[in-house]
């Protein structure tokens, strides 16, 4: 067989077996059934306006909270694990490999039940609150090594030039090297922040107060009630308002860094 | 008016810089061999020798970029590896200007002239933005303030790197193969700004292979080859009728 002949029966066969399981999914699929049980208009309807002046500010909201908080504790620890002092560089190292081990729906439920009833003590914010702490440790683990990383990526040049000119090593560290660091973590920093917006799901097994739910809990409660995945869809539709135009943005980023270099 | 220069701390006795049985080894590689060396007040002392000879890490060992193995490395008449010395306080008095230009890429260029005047020097903003306007003129770049260094050519980032070292007002240059990293037509502009700085008495170690510039500037030239001085004197002699064969054999090489 000629070599060109093969390669179009071979496209052929490909084509036809997609066509295949196209035609089997419209055949066989009870489309009334998923019609009225994922995209039931009445249930969508009736999930407004909570599901956005609650649930989805709620999301926003828990997501600024846990990404600004694990930027300050990440950056910290990124300093610490640079710093000369041994001490300082191994309670960073064991924080960042503790937090980046351990799942992160443990380290919530850690803080959400555990902490209270052996300490007696609860987070400010109910549940919500404890749930947030155990995010930000979390992603904070994560930023920390992504700002160590942008750290030691600022060329070697750039401390000696700003050491040379008699600045001490702090100022040389918020003038010079920090502001470099953050511009070449953008995109991986963005990245943390989508996988933060999602990550605040795992606030649901936190338990919370109606008022606290984020986009998830809201929906898994529409699901109960009313009997439709629904609401399920709609919050599926309201995250990807809220991701896709930051992957878009991570894109492009990414794309003028290359550019810029 | 304010005024140019700082007073020099020592006298004019007092040499700008003087090392004394300087080594220096990383890990096992022994690059600086009991290296005795100075540059006099107002002097122009060009260092040159093969790529490897030291003669950079020798400079660098100067503001402890390069911490010395042993020796003393004094400043002005201060030692600078005492620990007790004011290491950021020494380095605002010696300019620094290196092969890479190193200009701080996230700040204009005014910015990259005035940040050191503010942190290291705690001057004003109105003061240090004077001083950097009136060094960018010096250096031909007056006009250039509000630009990023990615817009500049070579030669003009390294016109800003010597603007940025003179703003501290320091009491001396050191140089780091300054004109090894720009194309060969950029060469021209930043030798003569450096010319412009010798001839107003700048004291001034310059590592470089321009020979011309070593030849028509400086006071001393050094050459340097395997971790030690093999020679030195007035520019005429090492460069015109050098004594040991290892400077004739660099020499011929270069020339």
């Amino acid at each position: 067989m000629k070599r060109s002949t093969r390669r179009r029966l071979t496209q052929g066969v490909l084509y036809a077996a997609f066509a295949a399981v196209v035609l089997f999914v419209i055949l066989a699929a009870d489309w009334g059934k998923i019609q009225s049980n994922f995209f039931d208009l009445d249930v969508a309807v009736a999930t407004f306006p909570e599901i956005v002046s609650i649930a989805a500010k709620n999301t926003v909201v828990y997501t600024a909270i846990a990404f600004v908080g694990g930027l300050l504790i990440g950056l910290l620890m990124a300093l610490m694990k640079l710093s000369p002092v041994l001490p300082y560089r191994w309670l960073a190292t064991a924080y960042i490999e503790l937090f980046r081990g351990l799942p992160a729906l443990l380290v919530i439920f850690g803080f959400a039940y555990a902490v209270p009833i052996a300490f007696q003590w609860r987070p400010p914010g109910g549940n919500a609150g404890a749930g947030l702490i155990a995010l930000i440790i979390v992603s904070s683990a994560y930023i920390a090594e992504t700002i160590r990383a942008g750290i030691e990526a600022v060329p070697k040049g750039q401390v000696e030039a700003a050491r040379s000119l008699g600045m001490n090593p702090a100022w040389t560290m918020i003038t010079v090297v920090l502001p470099q660091a953050f511009r070449i973590i953008t995109p991986p920093l963005t990245n943390e922040l989508v996988i933060l917006i999602k990550d605040t799901s795992l606030l649901f097994i936190a338990g919370m107060a109606i008022g606290d739910r984020e986009l998830t809990t809201f929906a898994r409660d529409a699901l109960t009630s009313q009997a439709n995945a629904t609401p399920l869809v709609v919050a599926a539709l309201l995250y990807l308002v809220i991701t896709l135009p930051l992957t878009q943005l991570v894109a492009k980023l990414e794309r003028h860094n290359k550019r810029g270099r | 008016m304010i005024p140019v220069a700082q007073p020099a701390s020592g006298t004019a006795a007092v040499p700008a810089i003087e090392v004394r049985a300087l080594c220096k080894t990383f890990g096992s590689n022994e690059v600086l061999k009991g290296i005795d060396f100075h540059v006099d007040q107002g002097e122009v002392v060009c260092v040159i020798g093969p790529s490897g000879s030291g003669k950079s890490t020798l400079l660098r060992c100067v503001n402890r970029l390069e911490e010395p193995t042993s020796g003393t490395v004094m400043v002005e008449g201060v030692d600078i590896t005492d620990e007790e010395t004011d290491l950021d306080g020494i380095r605002t008095r010696i300019g620094m200007v290196f092969q890479q230009f190193n200009l701080f890429p996230h700040l204009s260029v005014l910015k990259n002239l005035t940040l050191a005047q503010q942190r290291a020097k705690k001057r004003g903003k109105a003061k240090a933005t004077q001083i950097a306007l009136r060094n960018l003129e010096k250096v031909g770049l007056s006009e250039k303030a509000e630009a990023f260094p990615a817009q500049l050519s070579g030669g003009q980032q390294q016109r800003v790197a010597i603007a940025r070292a003179l703003s501290m007002d320091p009491d001396m240059m050191l140089f780091d193969e300054p004109t090894s990293a720009l194309d060969p037509e950029l060469v021209g502009d930043v030798l003569e700004v450096m010319k412009q700085l010798a001839r107003e008495g700048m004291t001034m170690m310059v590592v470089t292979h321009e020979m011309g510039f070593a030849r028509e500037v400086g006071d001393r030239v050094v050459f340097m080859d395997g971790g030690v001085v093999v020679e030195q004197g007035k520019p005429e002699d090492v460069l015109g009728n050098p004594q040991h064969e290892r400077t004739r054999l660099f020499l011929s090489k270069v020339l």
